[in-house]
């Protein structure tokens, strides 16, 4: 039936009653489709934001969130109670330190990274090394953080670990790398470079092929050497995609991951490995402090939905597409 | 092209940074690897550094001898292929949709689900949620909270996007449906990025543990990587070697490192075979709409 075939406009002049049952006829099952995926997105995405109130009430294990009631102190009405406590918590404090402080750290020393290994890969002479270094390279991205960390106390414990055993047999003395405060930082952001280096050159690497050939045949002609083509022509093609790069890392500044502080931190290093993460869930789902945590997760959620915002507002604003 | 001699040079010096780029990524593994297959004494005594000493299998043998180990690993293996079939499916009935232009309420819909990128509830509010709905303590909760990644979900939109509209509306003159464009001319044509996915999906359920930590009390239901956690974190040696009925404390060491080495292996032998396609993918992701 040429008449009806799905890809046909649906003629205007008709009414709206029959245009209607046309279009639910050809599209009915791509709605059926999206049910599932909407649901989920309902109930394991928003229906917790309900839970959010949680914050400004005193929990109540016997009540539901919105019988629960609006917090107090000393009786009078007081609903941002769990947010002053917060603030006045020794372990917050440090804790939203600790997650600025490794945040820009990272920013600082891994933003750099794969940035210049890409240009490093990309000049590799020996294709078929080149490669075997980004399978390889691109390894660490797979391997769990408690097998990060269980790989690093290997190789950092203070007498048998292989680094502090090759440092010994040079005549220096063990450096304690996961148990001391100032040292765990260092391992931290190294072994977040470490982790993710590899894998973040696909991104410029993909950036760097999609640089006009010609551009270096120009260079060479005019009798550029390599370093001048580096920084004439592959960085400056690069620059879009650092720039927006840079810009969703900034955005992200007060995000925090659990994962990589919780398997990596220990005892000795608390001061400075507990983030705002790992300090809702000690406080939150050990401690049973339900509505400081929420109060302390939403302030993080919000600062960063505007950080993000900004971001990607300013990504946009510099002439460069947004990620999203 | 001829190559100047100090252009030359650099081509070797660089070939020397890759190299050492590969020893820093392999050593950790290869030490692991190595004590793994040591004799406990030897280990004891500090004499193992890269090659093992008094070689045997008995610590992998000890891990596959011991249930508690066996039933972890098999639960650890299981559950990625239950989420990986899940969530690929979600996640094309998810993005196949929203490819089609004339569908009304696609924008809604998309913000709808963009919005859950930028904005969560958060760890507590997600937990009294789990809590009301009676997933707490429930496997359940290690497969469907997580089925559905939205950022999965747009590279696979951007590949669809990527497959000519031509196609389509030939299938659909000859009076081919959405779901018979789906599946005889979409999912085809999809290899690259369903292999893609299906590794981030499968991967990241493989390594993950944060879900089990915060929302399953029976030890059961753990997965690897938490029983691993507690070897390497909350117990020492000794303590080790005497609650899990270890002969000595290099025993209990040589049993971590091959436990270690079961988390890892599976996926160093899965993920340079699927190269080629999440390089494409990862690409996909970082292209806007």
């Amino acid at each position: 039936m040429a008449a009806t075939y799905a890809g046909a406009q649906i003629s205007p002049k008709k009414p709206l009653g029959k245009r209607l049952k046309l279009y639910l006829g050809r599209y009915w099952t791509l709605y059926l489709l999206l049910l599932a995926p909407v649901a989920f997105f309902l109930v394991f995405r928003y229906l917790p934001m309900v839970n959010i109130l949680v914050a400004f009430k005193d929990y109540n294990i016997t009540k539901p969130v919105w019988d629960m009631p609006w917090a107090q102190t000393a009786g009078e009405l007081d609903i941002w109670k769990y947010f002053a406590k917060a603030f006045s918590n020794r372990d917050f404090l440090y804790a939203l330190r600790n997650t600025i402080m490794l945040n820009l750290l990272d920013l600082v020393c891994g933003f750099p990274a794969p940035i210049i290994l890409a240009i490093l890969l990309n000049e590799l002479a020996f294709k078929k090394f080149k490669r075997i270094t980004q399978t390889i390279a691109y390894m660490p991205h797979f391997l769990s953080w408690i097998i990060i960390s269980g790989l690093a106390l290997q190789l950092f414990a203070p007498s048998t670990g292989l680094v502090n055993m090759m440092l010994n047999s040079l005549g220096f003395d063990s450096v304690p790398f996961m148990n001391d405060s100032a040292h765990w930082v260092g391992t931290y952001i190294f072994l977040g470079i470490w982790q993710s280096v590899g894998w973040n050159t696909i991104i410029y690497l993909a950036a760097i092929t999609n640089i006009n050939p010609e551009l270096y045949e120009a260079a060479s002609v005019d009798g550029a050497n390599r370093l001048r083509k580096v920084w004439h022509i592959t960085l400056p093609g690069l620059k879009p995609t650092i720039i927006v790069l840079l810009i969703m890392n900034l955005g992200r500044i007060l995000g925090s991951d659990f994962d990589r502080p919780y398997a990596l931190s220990n005892n000795l290093v608390k001061d400075v490995s507990n983030v705002i993460a790992t300090f809702v869930y000690t406080n939150g789902i050990k401690g049973l402090a339900f509505s400081m945590s929420t109060a302390v997760g939403l302030f993080q959620s919000v600062i960063c939905v505007i950080f993000l915002l900004s971001a990607n507002a300013i990504a946009e604003k510099s002439g460069e597409r947004g990620i999203w | 092209m001829i190559k100047s001699r100090s252009s030359k040079i650099w081509d070797w010096v660089i070939a020397f940074f890759c190299f050492l780029l590969i020893l820093v990524c392999i050593l950790p593994i290869l030490t692991v690897l190595a004590r793994s297959l040591s004799s406990a004494d030897a280990l004891l005594k500090n004499e193992v550094g890269l090659i093992p000493i008094g070689f045997n299998f008995d610590a992998y043998a000890k891990v596959l001898g011991d249930t508690k180990y066996t039933w972890s690993l098999a639960w650890t293996a299981l559950l990625p292929v239950i989420c990986t079939i899940l969530s690929m499916v979600m996640t094309t009935i998810c993005a196949y949709p929203l490819t089609y232009p004339q569908l009304k309420g696609r924008t809604f819909v998309n913000t709808f689900i963009i919005i859950t990128m930028y904005f969560s509830a958060g760890t507590i509010p997600t937990y009294l949620l789990m809590q009301s709905i009676g997933f707490l303590n429930n496997p359940l909760v290690l497969i469907v909270p997580g089925c559905l990644s939205v950022f999965n979900m747009i590279i696979m939109r951007s590949f669809f996007y990527g497959i000519p509209a031509s196609l389509r509306e030939s299938a659909e003159l000859d009076g081919a449906g959405p779901i018979r464009v789906l599946v005889s001319i979409y999912l085809p044509l999809s290899t690259p990025v369903m292999a893609t996915l299906a590794l981030f999906y499968a991967v990241g359920r493989w390594n993950g543990f944060s879900d089990a930590l915060m929302f399953m009390k029976d030890r059961t239901f753990y997965p690897i990587q938490l029983l691993l956690y507690n070897l390497l974190n909350n117990m020492t040696t000794v303590e080790v070697a005497t609650q899990e009925g270890f002969s000595s404390p290099g025993a209990a060491e040589t049993t971590k490192m091959a436990t270690v080495m079961f988390a890892t292996i599976p996926i160093l032998l899965i993920y340079p075979w699927l190269q080629r396609y999440f390089i494409a993918g990862v690409t996909l992701g970082a292209v806007k709409e």
